[in-house]
Parts: C-alpha cells; sequence; structure tokens
C-alpha cells in the first residue's frame, strides 16, 4: 500500500471513530444531522475523493474504497459513500459536482422521464427509498433519452421529499418531482452500461465489508471479556470456531469488495463489479450478524449496546441497490451466455480485470 | 487483525501472456480427455505429462537456476497451476514435490540435497509423498510414533504412516519421524527425513477409498535405513518445518478449484436459456469463485513478499473447501436426479465424481476443525 493512501486511510478512521458514538448514532436515528462532522468530512477531501481534485492529489478508487469501509465500519451518518460515487459519475459526464451532500437515486426509465426542453432538461417522475434525500441539495440518476443514456443532477429543492427510514433509521426518503428543471449530460461510451444502482450497490458492499469488520471486532474483544464458568467465554471451542467462520467472512467481504473497486479503476464494467461484490459480502451480512449476536448473547439483543447500529444496517444494506439474489441472476445470465468455455476465461480475464485475457464480447 | 494482511493483489502482464502459452499447450496435450478424469486433476498421476511440463519449465518455476528452476514469481506460478487445475490436468505426480517438498528443501536443506533433488523434481522425473500421519495421529500430528533411531552412518527408521498419497508411485518420501521420546515438551524431538521408497524394509499396502478409487497408502517402514544425508534440517526441529511446510500445502488454487469442472458442465449444461434458478446458483458461484481466487492471489502475493500467510492461508483452505464442497450440492438442487457414475451427461458424471471426492477437501491438508482453530489463534482467542 502507497503512503497516501495509507495515510488518508488512518485520517478517515480517526476522523470517524472519534466523532460518531452510540449518542451520536441515536441522535441520528431521531434525524439530528452532524453537520459539524459533515463539515470536517468534506474539509479533509473525503467526499470529493473521486473528483478531479482527488486525482490531482493522487487519490482515486483504492482511496475511495477505504474511506468507504470506514464510513461502514463507523455506521457514518451520512451520505457520505453515495457523495462520492455522485461525483465520480458527474465529473465522469463533465458536470459540475454541487459541493454539498448528493443522494444517489437507483431510478428506471419507468420511475423517471427525462425530456429536453429548449437548451435545458426537465424531469418528472418518483425515486422511491433515496438514502439521505431528506439532507441531500441534489439528486444524481441516470436516464435514457432516445439510445443514449445520462447522467442527471436534480435539486431536491425542486422536488417534494415523502420522508421514510430504513431498518436502521437512516432516512430513506421518496422524492418526486414533477418537470423541475435539471442539469443533465450523456455518459461518455466507455461507461454507457453504468447506472445509479450499480453504483450504489457497490459502496453499500464496500460499507458491509466494514461494518462486518466492527462486528468481528466487537464480537472477538467481547469473547475475551465475558466470562461464564471460571472463564472467558472465547475460550470454548465452539465460541472459537464461530469466530473463526465470522473472520473468514470478514476476509471474504472486504476482498469482494475491494476487487470490485479494482475492476472499476482498471476500467472493467461496473455492474460486473458491482454484482461481484454485492452478492459475496451481501451473503457475509447475514453471517456475520447472525454468529455476532449469538456471540453477544442477551446483551446484543439490548438497545445499550452498541452491535445493533451495526447488525440493523448490516440487514438493510445487504436488500439495497439489489439483493444477492437480483444480482445473482444478472451475473449468472451473463455466464450462462458465455458457457462452460467462456466461464474460465471470463474469471480470469475481464472478471479479473486483465483486459488482456480476453477479448470483450 | 490478521485478515487484513489479505491485501488485493493483481497480475503482472507478462503473467498473463504465460497463462496463454500454458492454455495453448493445455489445448493439445488434454484434447480428449474426458469431464469426469478433468474433474479428478489433482488425483490424475501421469508421469509422462509431468515430464512434458517439466520440460516446459513449469515445475519449480519459481526456484534459482542452479537447481533447476525457472527463477519466475510467485505469481506466474499461480498463473500456471490455475491454468492446470481448470483444465482438468493430471497434476498429481509431481504436485507435492512442486507444492510443498521443493521448497521446504529450498528453505532448510544442506547444498549437496538441494543439488541431487530439486533439478529432478523440476524436470517431472522425481516424485515425492508425505509421510506425516499415522494411524493415531491425524489431527494431532505431534502424536506420531515412528521413530528414528542413530546407527552408524546414518539412521533407522521403524513405524507406520497412514494416508500417504501416492506411496505406491513416489520415488521418495518426505517424512516426519521421532528422534527424541515425547517429552513434557510434545513438539520437541521430531524430524524431518528424506526415504527413498525403494529401501529394504519400506512397504506400501494401497488403501482403497469410498469410491473404489487408489490413491492413498499404508507405509510400513521396518528397521529402514537411510544416511545421515537423509535429515532435513536440523535435528529436533521437525515441528516448525512441518508448519512450514503445511502453508504452502494450504495456500494454494486447488483449494477452491477442485470442484470446478462440476461449475463449468452446469453452465454448459444450463446453456444460454437458462432459468432463472440455475442464474442465480451459477452467479453466486461465479461471485464466490472471484472473490475466493484474489484471496488465493493475494496469498501468493504474500509469499512473493517473503511472508508467513499461515492464519491467511487458514482462511482461504476454510472458505475454498467449503465452497467446493457446496457445488455438489448446488446441482443437487437444481437436478434433483439420482447421482450416477455411467449418467449419460457430463455434468451427470462429473457430479457423482464429486459427490464422492468432496468429503475429502476439509480433511486433508489439515481438517476444517483444526483451520478454525488456527484462526481463532490468530484473532488472540487462544
Ligand atoms: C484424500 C486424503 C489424502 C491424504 N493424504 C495424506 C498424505 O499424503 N500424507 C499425510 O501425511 N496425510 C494425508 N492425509 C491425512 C490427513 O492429513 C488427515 O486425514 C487429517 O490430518 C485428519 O486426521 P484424521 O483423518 O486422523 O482425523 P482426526 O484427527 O481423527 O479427526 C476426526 C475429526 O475430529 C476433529 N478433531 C480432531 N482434533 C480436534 C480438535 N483438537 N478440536 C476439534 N476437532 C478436532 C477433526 O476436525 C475431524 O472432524 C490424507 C487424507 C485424505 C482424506
Amino acid at each position: 500500500m502507497n503512503e497516501t493512501r495509507a495515510l488518508l486511510g488512518e485520517t478517515v478512521d480517526r476522523i470517524l471513530r472519534d466523532a460518531v458514538d452510540d449518542r451520536l448514532l441515536a441522535g441520528a436515528e431521531r434525524d439530528e444531522w452532524p453537520q459539524a462532522l459533515w463539515q470536517t468530512v468534506v474539509e479533509s477531501g473525503l467526499a470529493g475523493v473521486l473528483s478531479a481534485e482527488g486525482a490531482a492529489l493522487g487519490a482515486g478508487w483504492p482511496e475511495a474504497f477505504d474511506i468507504v469501509v470506514a464510513a461502514g465500519r463507523h455506521c457514518a451518518p451520512l451520505p457520505l459513500p453515495e457523495t462520492i460515487a455522485c461525483v465520480w459519475l458527474l465529473s465522469a459526464a463533465g458536470l459540475e459536482p454541487p459541493g454539498g451532500p448528493v443522494a444517489l437515486a437507483a431510478t428506471s426509465d419507468e420511475d423517471m422521464r427525462l425530456a429536453r426542453d429548449g437548451s435545458g432538461w426537465r424531469l418528472a417522475g418518483t425515486a422511491a427509498r433515496v438514502a439521505w434525500g431528506r439532507r441531500a441539495t441534489h439528486a444524481v440518476l441516470t436516464a435514457t433519452v432516445g439510445a443514449e443514456r445520462f447522467v442527471v443532477c436534480a435539486a431536491i429543492a425542486d422536488g417534494l421529499v415523502s420522508p421514510g427510514e430504513n431498518l436502521a433509521g437512516e432516512p430513506r426518503d421518496t422524492l418526486a418531482f414533477s418537470g423541475a428543471a435539471v442539469a443533465a449530460a450523456p455518459l461518455p461510451a466507455a461507461l454507457a452500461g453504468v447506472d445509479t444502482r450499480a453504483l450504489g450497490a457497490l459502496m453499500r458492499a464496500a460499507q458491509i465489508a466494514g461494518a462486518v469488520q466492527a462486528v468481528l471486532e466487537l464480537s472477538v474483544s467481547y469473547a475475551n471479556t465475558r466470562r461464564q464458568f471460571g472463564r472467558p467465554i472465547g475460550r470454548f471451542q465452539a465460541v472459537q470456531q464461530s469466530l473463526a467462520v465470522l473472520a473468514a467472512e470478514a476476509a471474504a467481504a472486504r476482498m469482494a469488495a475491494e476487487h470490485a473497486f479494482f475492476l472499476v479503476a482498471s476500467g472493467g464494467r461496473v455492474e460486473d463489479a458491482a454484482a461481484i461484490a454485492k452478492i459475496r459480502a451481501g451473503e457475509a451480512a447475514g453471517r456475520a450478524a447472525a454468529i455476532a449476536h449469538q456471540v453477544h448473547g442477551a446483551i446484543g439483543f439490548a438497545r445499550e449496546h452498541r452491535l445493533h447500529f451495526l447488525t440493523r444496517r448490516l440487514w438493510s444494506w445487504r436488500a439495497e441497490f439489489g439483493a444477492e439474489t437480483a444480482w445473482a441472476d444478472r451475473l449468472g445470465r451473463d455466464a450462462v451466455a458465455r458457457g462452460g468455455d467462456g466461464l474460465w476465461p471470463w474469471i480470469t480475464g475481464a472478471l479479473s480485470g486483465a483486459h488482456t485475457a480476453e477479448t470483450e464480447t | 487483525m490478521s485478515f487484513l494482511g489479505l491485501a488485493h493483489c493483481s497480475l503482472p502482464p507478462q503473467a498473463e501472456s504465460l497463462r496463454q502459452e500454458v492454455r495453448e499447450f493445455l489445448a493439445g496435450a488434454l484434447a480428449g480427455r474426458g469431464a469426469a478424469a478433468r474433474a479428478q486433476s489433482w488425483d490424475g498421476f501421469d508421469p509422462e505429462f509431468s515430464r512434458s511440463i517439466g520440460a516446459r519449465g513449469w515445475i519449480g518455476m519459481t526456484w534459482p537456476r542452479r537447481y533447476g528452476g525457472a527463477e519466475r514469481s510467485a505469481l506466474e506460478r499461480y498463473v500456471v497451476i490455475e491454468e492446470m487445475l481448470a483444465a482438468g490436468a493430471p497434476v498429481s505426480a509431481h504436485w507435492f514435490g512442486d507444492r510443498q517438498t521443493g521448497p521446504l528443501l529450498l528453505r532448510y536443506g544442506t547444498e549437496a540435497q538441494r543439488v541431487s533433488i530439486l533439478p529432478a523434481i523440476a524436470r517431472g522425473e522425481l516424485f515425492f509423498c508425505i509421510g506425516m500421519s499415522e494411524p493415531d495421529a491425524g489431527s494431532d500430528v505431534a502424536a506420531i510414533r515412528s521413530r528414528a533411531r542413530r546407527v552408524p552412518g546414518g539412521w533407522e527408521l521403524s513405524g507406520a504412516k497412514v494416508w500417504t498419497t501416492n506411496a505406491h508411485r513416489a520415488h521418495s518420501m518426505l517424512g516426519l519421524f521421532r528422534t527424541a521420546p515425547e517429552a513434557a515438551e510434545r513438539h520437541a524431538g521430531l524430524s524431518q527425513f528424506l526415504v527413498d521408497m525403494r529401501s529394504p524394509g519400506v512397504s506400501v499396502r494401497p488403501i482403497t477409498d469410498m469410491a473404489g478409487r487408489e490413491h492413498f497408502n499404508e507405509v510400513r517402514l521396518d528397521q529402514v535405513f537411510v544416511p545421515d544425508s537423509a535429515l532435513v534440517g536440523t535435528e529436533g526441529d521437525g515441528w516448525a518445518q512441518v508448519m512450514a511446510e503445511l502453508a504452502y500445502e494450504r495456500s494454494g488454487p486447488e483449494r477452491y478449484l477442485s470442484g470446478v469442472q462440476l461449475l463449468l458442465e452446469l453452465v454448459r449444461a444450463a446453456g444460454p436459456a437458462a432459468g432463472e434458478r440455475a442464474r442465480v446458483a451459477v452467479g453466486r458461484a461465479v461471485a464466490s469463485m472471484v472473490t475466493l481466487r484474489q484471496m488465493s492471489l493475494a496469498i501468493a502475493g504474500m509469499l512473493e513478499a517473503g511472508a508467513n500467510p499461515a492464519q491467511e492461508a487458514a482462511i482461504v483452505k476454510d472458505l475454498g473447501t467449503a465452497f467446493e464442497q457446496s457445488l455438489p450440492e448446488v446441482v443437487h438442487e437444481l437436478l434433483g436426479v439420482e447421482p450416477d457414475r455411467a449418467a449419460d451427461t457430463d455434468l451427470g458424471r462429473v457430479h457423482a465424481v464429486l459427490l464422492e471426492l468432496a468429503p475429502c477437501f476439509s480433511l486433508r491438508g489439515g481438517t476444517r476443525e483444526v483451520l478454525r482453530g488456527i484462526i481463532a489463534r490468530g484473532l488472540g482467542l487462544r
């Protein structure tokens, strides 16, 4: 790992660890917005890690991965992963990122219609369960006009927000637009297949990797301190074996997500990367939550313990932007299309980030 | 925490050109090899094949040239072995020497041992078997009873080894023996020896596996003489050496690719018009495979950097074998037909082969429970 990356990784971990405690998280569930923390995050350049300015500082996808993992690990109650992804997408389409928190809306062309209006664009339709919709200044989505894919940036103030929340009390709001004037620009050809759902899945997978790591850390430390039958429960082989499984799941979730970020950075298809990461991290999410709760006993089931901040997020995040089954269907469809002879070359080629080994079909 | 040692690793461009070379060679060398035979890649013993890849420099690839190696990177070796396994090549004959005996001798062997043994392994002419397990020493390797007694000019070996893969067709065994009686410190007093399988006093009895295959054996040693030069490493340090050997044994792509032929046949049989259940199952398997491959590559990267990835290898082997073992279950769920070795489809035959092979994945090379114990130690729980 290079020095810039290590330094940034430490910085983001420190900022979030210091700021995000149980009180802040409980407040976030009562709809309190940690403005000071958001300010720090923006001033530290974390939200813009995938912008032109980020690139100028030598930061990119590996650094974005570390930031999003840290956001998951510490349950940062901010649209940081969403803003990072939107800034990348907007920059890729040549649109200026708005500067504030940005929401990533996974909509289909049936949900949202983009239409030309003179020299500008208008947007109509609804976007359901948009993360942090009420706190964002803008929402970013993708839409098709004719045969072309567009990136759209809509000011939230020009639409209607109906509040909702996920299991962890994170805002998941419905946004409605009825002909609002928006900024829009076509996606470059190389990114023509990219949509906000895939980008969102990529972000959630990395957040899950971070949260599973935190769940492992909490569980190991609990097993070393909680005593029963005269010794720490971590001395019991049954508990050790469960925690070993949890550690393996944490390692797998992290590798799946890190590889996905690497794939995108090396020009691979965002949908393939998102599928791999969301499937494998999603599987880890459920397994990790179950093991952690078993190891924690009753206290982990109590509101006063912090485990639920992580596990309620894991159960929500694994389903957001497409659950494992939906992505597996998509990846499986591509696999059977390649056939038995094409599968291994695909895995070692395009899915590995080695584009010399297989010519895209 | 230890799993963070698994840093993402990507293959250098020269590894990708090597991949094409290996693929082209295998397409010719394995033409006509049936699906069921491919599914037993790791059990396929073919000296001629081993010699042909030895001639191409694909055994002992990372070793110094003066020992017959090709001085290539661990990542290039990784590409060669994953291509062999994915193609279902018969790799068993040279596998143990290439994977563990050779690297062990490089690390602990004498110059004379290296010079006399490594080039022959690399040519695909000298095959090894591994003598660790005994009737009363499975997971508890330190409980071995086979003894080595000092005699003029060398050592005399007596005892019994069991489950010794390829003992009936390997030239040589690297075995673990007690050179001092079991004391309070159980791990002390163990030493490793090279045993020529043609030595007087060595007898090999095959053990047939549940499917009727013969690959592992019982090996009896009755006052077998080996010269001083057969001791590997330091007398009494056998435990540490065996642990190093097991790290090589646990780290490779064979720990998640043993079931790959079944996935390939499933995809082949499902076809482009596969239904949703098959697509979802295949999609999940592909995501697991890509992830496991990156984890396995990360270990190759750590070996390349000179690290000792014992805990990481345990994680990858545990996940990898669970994945391999899930594939026959997935196919059973999807097809729901009776397993049949004489089925009229490749998928049916490979399914039957894998069902009867899969139980050993989480036994050989350290059981699932032993691996999880190693992971738990890495977590600071023991
Ligand atoms: C196909 C195959 C090839 C093999 N090839 C070789 C070879 O070439 N050379 C060689 O030396 N050996 C070889 N082995 C042997 C292999 O290494 C052993 O099978 C393995 O180490 C387990 O030992 P065991 O079979 O005696 O099982 P045991 O150790 O008796 O274990 C039985 C069960 O008890 C569990 N168990 C044991 N101890 C503990 C513990 N402390 N905590 C929790 N659970 C425990 C195990 O996990 C397992 O589930 C081979 C085995 C197989 C199946």
